[in-house]
């Protein structure tokens, strides 16, 4: 039916482009290009992969770069200076800034933090690092703790899906997307290399050293390499405090977070090459960690010894190339290899001893075709194999091959941008225990539309709309872990519905320094459901056994707003301008569980861990080298369980975070930029009033702790 | 946004954590007899800390949730992670809390906090001459390869809540129960899917001389009639062999019988074994629920489904007791394990007489008497 529905409508966006065309109206609208400042990193629309050949140019601290808008439905996203200037450690960390997005972080730099985008659940954020999806088969969802902000140059997230034109089939088929960008190699006029050594050292046992080398091979092709080692013991301290109703205390207790110690070890190396008509880079990732897993803090026991081992290694390249005109293409693969290994030593528990093997190979062809100036065409087929093994008894080394293919068609006429898409998805399970079974799942076809509409050219404004229906397949353990799997599982459905509209405005004020003013602001108001979501439930007759069953439905309302200002002062006094830039987030969501009506204290909820209210704020003041960060997030009330009762209430917890950084230019000799270098120096206090605070029921999260960074840039 | 942020501050802090208080609920059905009341413990899921406990008063009609906090305020962390027994022994009362590695020991009439036992992966209690009996999964590794660890049974002073002795017994022991002078421990092997253990052992409480029967995979559930007799229940092993109850003469100490009825929770009051079930079928991808009563006298299945009152929703049935003097049914319902159950009171007519809610996994009910039994 939906499918239908698509046809009918990429039908008459066929038919009203015509009638354009017949008018005489075709502009090269594809090429009308955007300044965007990239001051504005919260907003930005982030370059997209598929362009900008000739990014060499890179200014100072305003670097403006010239972008056509080949997408709907811009991101949020966070790159450069803004990046770093977070306290933040890792991706996770970074995407509590975005609007929209809860993330379940259960404590410390090795505590796994996993991100839900609008209350749909963490299974439906697909995660791509460096332009290809980051795949776990076995459980769906990706920590993204792992992911360290040292090498990444932009973090940005994408509701519904990226519209641009070329795109590979799996670009459409997350609810909810996260790309993730490594550094690419730039280089100063007339270097050939980049060296940055960095450090970073801080509480809890922190100990971050990296290392990051550049070098221009030709005038083609660079290559970078970049290695990172994470030390941290995690044993902090908190507290847990009771009160009686007259207010007193009941009890007060301090303890230290045991076994949440982490040993990470990252390495990358990846080429980069520049065709007449095209480019191509390759990239190998290997990433090996040994840690703790902190258990929840009951009564009477407090420590663990469970462990986990991973060992992450991938290859993947891509290959972009404009075949002719009006054709162009991209051709990625990838191999991954995966290792996990679990570890319960102890033996007044269960011992368990189990280790995982992934492995996975994926080949994507995507192919744009402009047929006319306002009118693209986007056909892409994407191959994914997966496999899992283990060493747990009755096994059944499950085995899936999947196809996606992905059909497109975008347009853009001066005040009007729109892409109509599907996406259909085969897969294939093959398992063996006592005998091999074949499990298909049917193939299902879904739509998406995104509409953008400018109603003045001269003014950037905007609004837009979407509508995106969308499946995640149900992993590996949801179908076939040992005992819990259910191999009748059906995939879970979301069906997204957003209007937005968005304001940006640059100018300069007529006062006598000449105060440079930018602000923007973009309200969404969406409207989601989950059907058919996938939920362990009691099997039988005790607590260890579950069931996964496809019987959750959920309905999601909600508000997400962004705004943000930025002045640049020129000051009289000084050559140098003093720049602030202030931007916020707030999100309201409504996210209710309508899955069982038998049950009156459920049926209704707002679901676990998803707050009402959520905000965050930053503000930046920065004046020759010299930088002040404060940051604010806050997480309202919110409920471990759909049963809004006193007993599973969650309290608010806000954090304030502050960072003092200075960059030390060294120039030894006048004009020789080979014997320069730059020292980049900060010093961050998060948590500065030390609130105790959970996120996750029963792990208590840090309280205040420091962190020094310098980072010597040659 | 700073303005927002600011007010958000003023209006939206966090306030002192305060202690949940008990909630009260009034069935309307009161009775005056000699058992005045019941506590149901509340198991929790697992790593959320909120095992709890509730009461019902017969003479009132009253169910009042979560009262152990307001009674003792002072005891950190509340009750703990998982309920998993209770009984009342004496004057006391006895809550084995799993994953606190603990029994908790109060006063049986006014859940006053006593004293603990510390016991690691304690499971189920049984009392005989003051002394209390209690298996554990957490004895010493007995095969390195897999690292099985053997299950004991300790034994504890009721005075002094020392752990006077210990015994070893099956891998992972369940329910236990004192018929005369042998000790019956009902040993699973939950943890060595899928060489499960399938023994029940015998210890003689004076000489401490051990035994075992065999019987079936998966052994849980393990209670004693006025016969002589010992019923034991199987999980299964959840794929070829179904859940079934066995029948243990103790003269003999050999298995006599097997019913073919799927067996969650079981309850013994007089002639009557009555059984709650669910049980999963990877055939039909669903659960079969069953509330069947077996006569222990004739091992005859009377009714496989006591629960006549179409009005009675239960997802998931998973504690069971029986009023020893009016013989009304308490089924509880864990529903999805992380949300609040509910309590449901059957007649013996097989019509609901009222239910109340409860805290999360409602589990093990205890009796209470006007004269406290030894």
């Amino acid at each position: 039916m939906s499918s239908f529905v698509f046809y009918i409508l990429s039908l008459s966006l066929c038919r009203l482009a015509a009638t354009r065309r017949t008018l005489g109206w075709s502009q090269r609208i594809i090429c009308v290009c955007l300044f965007i400042i990239c001051v504005h990193p919260i907003w930005a629309i982030p370059e997209p992969e598929s362009d900008s050949i000739s990014r060499f140019c890179t200014l100072d601290e305003v670097t403006i770069v010239a972008k056509k808008q080949t997408g709907v439905i811009p991101a949020q996203s966070l790159d450069g200076e803004r990046l770093q200037e977070l306290s933040a450690h890792s991706v996770a960390d970074a995407m509590r800034y975005f609007s929209g997005v809860q993330i379940k972080d259960f404590g410390g730099v090795g505590g796994i933090k996993t991100v839900d985008i609008r209350s749909m659940g963490s299974h439906h954020v697909g995660v791509f690092y460096d332009g290809i999806e980051v795949g776990n088969a076995q459980n769906g969802t990706v920590d993204l703790g792992k992911f360290s902000l040292e090498n990444i140059e932009s973090v940005s997230l994408y509701n519904g899906q990226k519209t641009e034109s070329l795109q590979s089939a799996k670009d459409f088929g997350s609810a909810g997307t996260i790309y993730i960008r490594t550094r690419r190699p730039t280089f100063e006029h007339g270097k050939k290399y980049n060296v940055i050594v960095g450090m970073k050292a801080g509480s809890f046992g922190l100990a971050n050293p990296s290392l990051l080398y550049e070098q221009k091979l030709s005038e083609s092709v660079s290559l970078n390499m970049n290695v990172e080692y994470t030390y941290a013991t995690g044993r902090y301290p908190f507290t847990i405090k009771k009160h009686l109703p007259n207010g007193s205390v009941a009890w007060d207790t301090t303890g230290y977070r045991q076994n949440g110690d982490v040993n990470a070890f990252r390495a990358e190396a990846g080429l980069f090459g520049y065709l007449p008509h095209g480019k191509w880079h390759i990239k190998g990732y290997y990433y090996q960690s040994n840690k703790g897993i902190p258990r929840a803090i009951i009564r009477n026991v407090w420590t663990s010894s469970q462990r986990q081992w991973d060992r992450n290694a991938f290859v993947q390249g891509a290959f972009q190339y404009r075949v002719g005109r009006r054709w162009e293409m991209q051709i990625s693969a990838k191999y991954a290899n995966d290792k996990m290994r679990y570890l319960n030593p102890d033996t007044t528990l269960m011992y368990i001893d189990n280790t995982f093997l992934q492995q996975e190979v994926y080949i994507s062809w995507a192919n744009q075709v402009e047929l006319f100036d306002w009118w693209n065409l986007t056909l892409s087929g994407d191959y994914i194999y997966n496999t899992l093994s283990s060493n747990m008894a009755n096994f059944v080394y499950p085995i899936r091959h999947t196809a996606l293919v992905a059909a497109a068609t975008s347009f853009h006429y001066k005040w009007i941008q729109a892409q109509a898409s599907v996406l259909g998805n085969f897969v294939q399970d093959r398992i063996s225990n006592h005998q091999s079974t074949t499990n298909n799942q049917k193939p299902c076809f879904t739509p998406a539309v995104f509409l953008s509409y400018q109603p003045l050219l001269k003014e950037q404004w905007f609004i837009r709309a979407f509508y995106k229906q969308i499946f995640r397949m149900p992993t590996f353990n949801d179908l076939y872990y040992t005992d819990v799997g259910n191999i009748a599982l059906k995939p879970e459905e979301t069906k997204q519905y957003d209007v937005s509209l968005e304001y940006s405005k640059q100018f300069t004020l007529h006062d006598a320094q000449g105060t440079k003013i930018g602000l923007h602001a973009k309200v969404d108001g969406y409207f989601n459901q989950v059907k058919n979501k996938i939920v362990a439930i009691p099997k039988g007759n005790s607590q260890y056994r579950w069931m996964m069953m496809n019987i959750g439905y959920v309905e999601i309302r909600g508000v997400d707003v962004n705004a943000g200002l930025d002045f640049t002062f020129p000051l009289s006094t000084t050559s140098f301008p003093l720049h602030l830039k202030v931007s916020g987030n707030y999100t309201y969501q409504k996210a209710q569980d309508f899955t069982d009506s038998n049950n009156p204290i459920t049926y209704g909820g707002q679901i676990a861990y998803i707050p009402w209210h959520s905000c965050s704020a930053l503000a930046n003041l920065k004046w020759n080298g010299l930088s002040f960060n404060y940051s604010f997030i806050y997480v309202g009330e919110r409920y471990h369980n759909s049963a809004n009762i006193p007993a599973n209430y969650e309290q608010p917890w806000y954090t304030h975070d502050v960072a003092l950084g200075y960059l030390f230019k060294i120039r030894p000799a006048k004009n020789k930029v080979n014997t320069s270098f730059d020292i980049d120096t900060s010093l961050e206090i998060n948590n500065i009033f030390n609130q105790q605070y959970d996120i996750i029921l029963n792990y208590p999260m840090p309280g205040i702790n420091g962190k020094f960074i310098v980072k010597f840039i040659i | 946004m700073v303005n927002l942020s600011l007010s958000l501050l003023f209006n939206a802090c966090r306030e002192p954590d305060i202690f949940i208080q008990p909630e009260m609920e009034s069935t309307g059905d009161t009775t005056r007899t000699e058992v005045i009341g019941f506590y149901l413990l509340n198991e929790g899921n697992m790593g959320s800390n909120k095992a709890s406990l509730d009461y019902y008063d017969f003479s009132s009609g009253t169910y009042t949730r979560n009262i152990y906090q307001a009674v003792n305020p002072e005891v950190k962390q509340s009750l703990g992670d998982v309920g998993n027994d209770i009984k009342i022994y004496g004057s006391r009362l006895y809550a084995v809390i799993n994953c606190s590695n603990l029994v908790e020991v109060m006063d049986a009439a006014t859940t006053k906090h006593i004293g603990t036992i510390q016991v690691p992966n304690c499971r189920y209690l049984a009392f005989k001459d003051g002394y209390g009996y209690l298996t554990s999964y957490a004895g010493p590794v007995v095969v390195d390869a897999t690292k099985a660890q053997i299950g004991y049974v300790a034994k504890f002073d009721t005075t002094t809540l020392q752990i006077v002795d210990t015994c070893h017994v099956g891998f992972q022991p369940d329910e236990l129960e004192v018929v005369g002078n042998q000790l019956y421990v009902a040993n699973s092997g939950g943890y060595m899917v899928p060489n499960y253990e399938h023994t029940v052992s015998v210890i003689d409480l004076e000489n401490k001389s051990r035994k075992t029967i065999d019987v079936v995979n998966n052994l849980h559930r393990l209670r004693a009639d006025r016969y002589g007799q010992i019923w034991v229940s199987s999980r299964g092993d959840y794929y070829d062999q179904p859940s079934r109850l066995y029948c243990i003469d103790t003269k003999t100490d050999k298995v006599t019988d097997s019913v073919m009825v799927a067996v969650s929770n079981m309850w013994i009051d007089g002639d009557s074994l009555y059984i709650c079930a669910t049980e999963f079928s990877y055939i039909t991808y669903d659960t079969e629920v069953t509330y069947a009563i077996v006569n222990v006298k004739t091992h005859e299945i009377v009714t496989r489904n006591f629960i006549q009152d179409p009005t009675v929703k239960i997802d998931v049935p998973y504690g069971i007791a029986v009023n020893p003097k009016t013989k009304d049914i308490y089924v509880t319902d864990a529903k999805n394990y992380v949300s609040p159950g509910t309590l449901w009171c059957i007649g013996q007519n097989g019509m609901a007489k009222w239910s109340v809610r409860t805290g999360d996994i409602p589990a093990h009910i205890c009796f209470r008497f006007k004269t406290e039994k030894i």
